[in-house]
C-alpha cells in the first residue's frame, strides 16, 4: 500500500511542477538556514570535555575592598596570586590547578626558523591529569617541579612538528625569552572548545602551544596576557603581581561527588571568613562554585549574534512552513474530485489521510535533501568568515540526522491540516459535480 | 467596491485566508526587526574614528629576549627614528593601542580624590608629542604635550602623569561648562591636570563593553616600555601608504633583527583595521538583508500560489459575474481588494508580533526599541508585495470569459 501511495504522490507532485518546486524550495531554504545556524550553535555551546566537565568547578572568592561595593554585582572572575596559592596548597579538592595565560618569544636553536611569539599557559601540575590532556611523548611535570620552579616545558604537537620535525623532543632544550627550558612532554592534538579554562584569552581560539610551571614563568619574567582587574592601590604591576591587589589567575578544581562539592563550598566560606578575620577580605562573605558548563553560561561564551541568528533562522523556517501549509492546502483541495472517487470506491478516510501524508513526507524528504545541500553551503560560508570559531563549523552525524528528522517532521506537521481538510470532503458531492 | 461580498466569500475559505494572513504577519514581524537591526549595525559602522584613516598604518612590534625597561625604551626611540627617515613617511608615534584595535587599557576617571564611584570610564592612550599630528586629530583647546613632558613608563609604575589631554566627549562629560583646560582630574595613580582637548578620538573597541565610554579618551604623555605589544603608528604622505608599509618592516629588521613582526597582522593599514573591527557587524547586516529578501520572495510566491488556486476554483462564479455585467476591471478589483483586506488583517497582527519580538530581543540581546518608522516601512512593503503578488492571478481571473458561466451546468 505504501508503494502505491508513493506512486500516487510522485504522480501528483509531477503534475504540478511549479507548485511542487515552490514547496520544496521553501522547505529547503528554511531547513538550510536553521541547520546552518543550529550547527554553529551546537558546536559553540558544546561540552569542551565530555564525560569530565561534570566534575570540574571554578571556585570564586571576593578579595576586593569596599569601594563600589554592590551586593548584586557578580564575584570577581579570577583570583589573586595569594588566594590562588592558598587554595592550591590547601589541596581540599581531588585535583586543583592554578593558571594564567601569556605570550612568550620562542628562540629556535635551528637556523632557518626566525624567532616568533607563541601563546603560553603558565599552570600547575594537576592541569594535565585534571583536564585529561593527551600526551604524544613524555608527560607533564610533578608537584615537586611546581615547588622547585623547575625550568621545564610541555609543548603541543604542532609546535613540536614546527621545531623538532615531529620527533620525540623530550630532553631537548627550548629557549624562551633568553631562558632555557627542558622539554619534558609533547601533547597529542588537544583543542577543547570552548577554550573553557580561560575565557579571556580567546573563546574558541586554538589552545596555547607552550605550557610552563607557573612558578618558573614568574622567575623567567615571562609576560602575562589576559585580563587583569585591580582595585585599591593595585596598578597591574607585572613584576610584583604576587602581592598586588589584582585578580589575574584562574583556579579550577575537580570534585568527584556532590558531597565533595558541598564540602568544598563550605571550605570556601570558611576560607573567606578566615581571610576576613585576618583583615585581608573586606566584603561580606560570598563565594561561588559554578560547574564548568554553568561557568560557560555565566560568561555568555556563545556570542549573542549566533543566538540571534538561530532565532532568526527558526522564524524563517516557521514562515516557510506556513507557506507550505497554504500551498498544500490548495493542492489537496484541488484534487477533491480524485479523492472523492477514491472514497466512493471504498477507501476509508484514514487511507486517504495516509496517502496525503505520504505525499507530504516526499516533499519533506526532497526539502531535507535540498536543505542539507544549503546547510553545507552555509557552513562553508561560515568557515570562510574570520571569526575565531569559523574552523569549527562542520556538520557532524548527529546534526545530519537532525536535518532529516526536522525536515520530514516539519513537513508532516505542515501536511496535517491540509490532509485533514481534504479527508472531510463528502464523496457524493464531488461525484455529483463531475 | 463592495466589501461585504468579499468578506462572505472569505468566510468560505477560512483556512486559506488565515494562512496568508499568518504568513504576512510573521514576515512583517521578522522583516521589521531585521531592517531595524541592519540600520543599527550600519549606523555603528559609520561612526567616525577621528583619524586621517587613508594615510595611516600600524606596526605591532614585539621584542625577543629579556631587556630592562630602560633598554626597551632606548630601542623604541631608535625605531621611531628609523621609521621617520623612511621616504613618504610624514609622521610617526607610538602607543599602547589605537582606535578600533579591539582591546586595550581602560580605566576610571574621578573628579575628586575621595570619590568612591568613578565619574566615567575612559580609554587610556599612551602618546608622545607627535601623537596628535600623526593621527590627524584636531586640537580644539589648550595645547599639545611638549617633548620634555614625555616620560617612559615601565610595568612597575602607576599611571599618574602630571598632565594629560582628553577628548571633547570626555571633557563635556566631566566639565559640562566647557572649561576643562587647566582642571584637575584623578586617574588611578593620582591627580593630573588637563592641558589640552582634542575633538574626536574613538575608543580602542567598538564592542558593547566599550560603548559606555565610546569617545571618552585620556591621552597620557608616556612611552610604554614592555616587550609585548607596543604599536608604532605611521602617517604617510598621500599616496605613499603601500610603499611605506612594505618598506617599514624591512627597515626595522635591518636596524635590529631581535624582534617579531607577525607576517599576518603585524603591519596593518587602517583600512584593514576598520574592516576587521566591523566585520561581524557587516556580516550580520548582510545576513539580515538576505533573509529579508528571501522571506519576502517566499511570501510573494505563497500568495501567488494560493490566489491562483482560488481563481481556478472560482472560474464559474467569475463567469457568472461577468455574464451578469461585471467588467474585467470589477473582477481585477475584487481580487486586489480581497488581498488588501487579508494583508491588512495580517499586517495588524504582524505589527503586534513585531513589537512583541522586539521587546523580547531588547531583554535578551540588549537591542534598542523598535522605532515606528520601521513598523510603517514594513507594513508598506508587505501591502505592496501582496498587491504585486496578487496582480498576475487577478489578471488571469479578469480574462475569464462570461461563457464559462454556461459550461458544465
Amino acid at each position: 500500500m505504501f508503494r502505491y501511495y508513493l506512486d500516487l504522490a510522485m504522480r501528483s507532485l509531477m503534475r504540478n511542477k511549479v507548485l511542487t518546486a515552490l514547496m520544496v524550495v521553501a522547505i529547503a531554504l528554511g531547513i538550510g538556514a536553521s541547520m546552518t545556524t543550529l550547527t554553529v550553535l551546537h558546536v559553540l555551546s558544546g561540552d569542551p570535555l565530555p564525560g569530565v566537565s561534570g566534575s570540574l568547578f571554578y571556585p570564586q572568592v571576593d578579595p576586593r575592598d569596599m569601594d563600589g561595593y554592590d551586593a548584586s554585582k557578580p564575584l570577581p572572575e579570577q583570583v589573586t596570586w595569594i588566594d590562588g596559592m592558598n587554595l592550591l596548597h590547601a589541596r581540599r579538592a581531588d585535583r586543583q590547578a592554578l593558571m594564567t595565560g601569556g605570550a612568550v618569544p620562542i628562540q629556535p636553536a635551528q637556523s632557518g626558523i626566525e624567532p616568533f611569539y607563541s601563546d603560553a599557559r603558565y599552570t600547575t601540575s594537576d592541569f594535565f591529569p585534571m583536564f585529561r590532556v593527551p600526551f604524544l611523548y613524555g608527560h607533564g611535570w610533578n608537584p615537586s617541579d611546581d615547588e622547585s620552579r623547575a625550568r621545564v616545558v610541555v609543548i603541543t604537537r604542532s609546535l613540536n612538528d614546527k621545531l623538532f620535525g615531529g620527533k620525540d623532543s623530550t630532553g631537548q632544550t627550548l629557549r624562551m625569552k633568553d631562558t632555557a627550558f627542558r622539554v619534558i612532554g609533547v601533547l597529542d592534538s588537544w583543542r577543547p572548545n570552548p577554550h573553557f579554562y580561560d575565557v579571556n584569552t580567546g573563546r574558541y581560539s586554538n589552545s596555547e602551544d607552550v605550557f610552563v610551571p607557573l612558578g618558573a614563568s614568574r622567575d623567567a619574567h615571562l609576560d602575562h596576557d589576559g585580563s587583569t582587574d585591580c582595585w585599591g592601590t593595585g596598578g597591574g604591576d607585572e613584576e610584583h603581581a604576587e602581592t598586588e591587589p589584582c585578580v589575574w589567575l584562574q583556579f579550577w578544581v575537580q570534585l568527584d561527588s556532590p558531597d565533595k562539592v558541598a564540602a568544598y563550598r563550605e571550605f570556601l566560606t570558611h576560607y573567606s571568613q578566615e581571610q576576613k578575620a585576618l583583615g585581608r577580605f573586606a566584603r561580606p562573605v560570598k563565594v561561588g562554585l559554578p560547574g564548568l558548563m554553568e561557568w560557560m553560561d555565566i560568561n555568555k561564551v556563545v556570542p549573542g549574534d549566533v543566538r540571534l541568528q538561530t532565532w532568526l533562522a527558526f522564524g524563517f523556517l516557521l514562515v516557510c512552513l506556513v507557506n507550505t501549509i497554504g500551498l498544500m492546502l490548495a493542492k489537496f483541495l484541488r484534487r477533491a474530485g480524485e479523492l472523492g472517487v477514491r472514497r466512493a470506491l471504498g477507501a476509508s478516510k484514514r487511507e486517504v489521510f495516509a496517502q496525503l501524508m505520504v505525499e507530504s513526507a516526499v516533499i519533506g524528504l526532497a526539502g531535507g535533501l535540498g536543505g542539507l545541500l544549503l546547510a553545507f553551503g552555509g557552513l562553508w560560508l561560515v568557515r570562510r568568515q574570520p571569526s575565531d570559531y569559523a574552523s569549527l563549523a562542520h556538520l557532524d552525524p548527529t546534526m545530519l540526522l537532525a536535518t532529516f528528522v526536522l525536515a520530514i517532521g516539519a513537513t508532516l506537521l505542515a501536511g496535517l491540516l491540509p490532509a485533514w481538510r481534504a479527508c472531510q470532503i463528502a464523496p457524493a458531492l464531488q461525484l455529483k459535480s463531475q | 467596491m463592495q466589501i461585504k461580498p468579499i468578506l462572505s466569500a472569505l468566510r468560505r475559505h477560512k483556512a486559506g485566508t488565515f494562512l496568508i494572513a499568518m504568513q504576512i504577519a510573521l514576515t512583517l514581524a521578522i522583516v521589521c526587526n531585521a531592517l531595524f537591526i541592519i540600520q543599527q549595525r550600519l549606523a555603528h559602522l559609520a561612526e567616525p574614528s577621528g583619524l586621517d584613516e587613508p594615510n595611516i598604518f600600524v606596526i605591532q612590534n614585539e621584542w625577543v629576549g629579556a631587556s630592562t625597561p630602560e633598554q626597551l625604551d632606548a630601542k623604541m626611540r631608535e625605531d621611531l627614528g628609523v621609521l621617520r627617515a623612511l621616504p613618504g613617511v610624514q609622521d610617526v608615534t607610538l602607543s599602547n593601542s589605537y582606535p578600533l584595535r579591539g582591546g586595550g587599557w581602560d580605566d576610571g576617571v574621578k573628579l575628586t580624590a575621595d570619590q568612591v564611584q568613578d565619574t566615567t570610564g575612559a580609554t587610556i592612550y599612551f602618546a608622545d608629542e607627535r601623537f596628535i599630528d600623526t593621527l590627524g586629530l584636531k586640537l580644539i583647546a589648550g595645547r599639545n604635550f611638549r617633548a620634555e613632558e614625555i616620560t617612559p613608563m615601565n610595568v612597575r609604575d602607576r599611571l599618574g602623569p602630571p598632565v594629560v589631554m582628553v577628548t571633547k566627549a570626555l571633557a563635556d562629560k566631566l566639565f559640562p561648562a566647557g572649561d576643562a583646560v587647566g582642571k584637575t582630574i584623578y586617574l588611578v595613580g593620582g591627580p593630573t591636570t588637563i592641558v589640552g582637548v582634542v575633538d574626536l578620538l574613538q575608543a580602542q573597541s567598538v564592542d558593547r563593553w566599550a560603548q559606555s565610554f565610546a569617545y571618552r579618551s585620556v591621552i597620557v604623555p608616556k612611552r610604554l616600555a614592555i616587550s609585548l605589544g607596543v604599536f608604532y603608528i605611521v602617517r604617510t604622505q598621500p599616496g605613499q601608504l603601500d610603499a611605506a608599509m612594505r618598506a617599514a618592516p624591512k627597515a626595522l629588521f635591518a636596524h635590529n633583527p631581535r624582534r617579531v613582526i607577525n607576517d599576518e597582522d603585524g603591519v596593518l593599514s587602517f583600512k584593514e583595521v576598520r574592516a576587521k573591527a566591523y566585520e561581524r557587524d557587516r556580516g550580520m547586516a548582510i545576513l539580515m538583508g538576505l533573509i529579508c529578501v528571501t522571506l519576502l520572495a517566499i511570501t510573494a510566491a505563497g500568495i501567488v500560489g494560493l490566489t491562483s488556486f482560488w481563481v481556478g476554483q472560482r472560474r464559474k462564479q467569475i463567469g457568472v459575474r461577468r455574464a451578469l455585467g461585471a467588467t474585467r476591471q470589477d473582477i481585477l478589483e475584487y481580487f486586489l481588494t480581497e488581498n488588501l483586506l487579508i494583508s491588512c488583517g495580517g499586517a495588524l497582527f504582524g505589527v503586534l508580533l513585531a513589537v512583541a519580538i522586539n521587546l523580547w530581543l531588547v531583554t535578551r540581546f540588549e537591542l534598542h526599541r523598535l522605532s515606528l518608522v520601521y513598523l510603517l516601512m514594513g507594513v508598506v512593503i508587505l501591502l505592496l508585495l501582496g498587491q504585486g503578488a496578487v496582480l498576475a492571478p487577478a489578471m488571469r481571473a479578469s480574462r475569464v470569459s462570461p461563457v464559462e458561466a454556461t459550461r458544465s451546468v
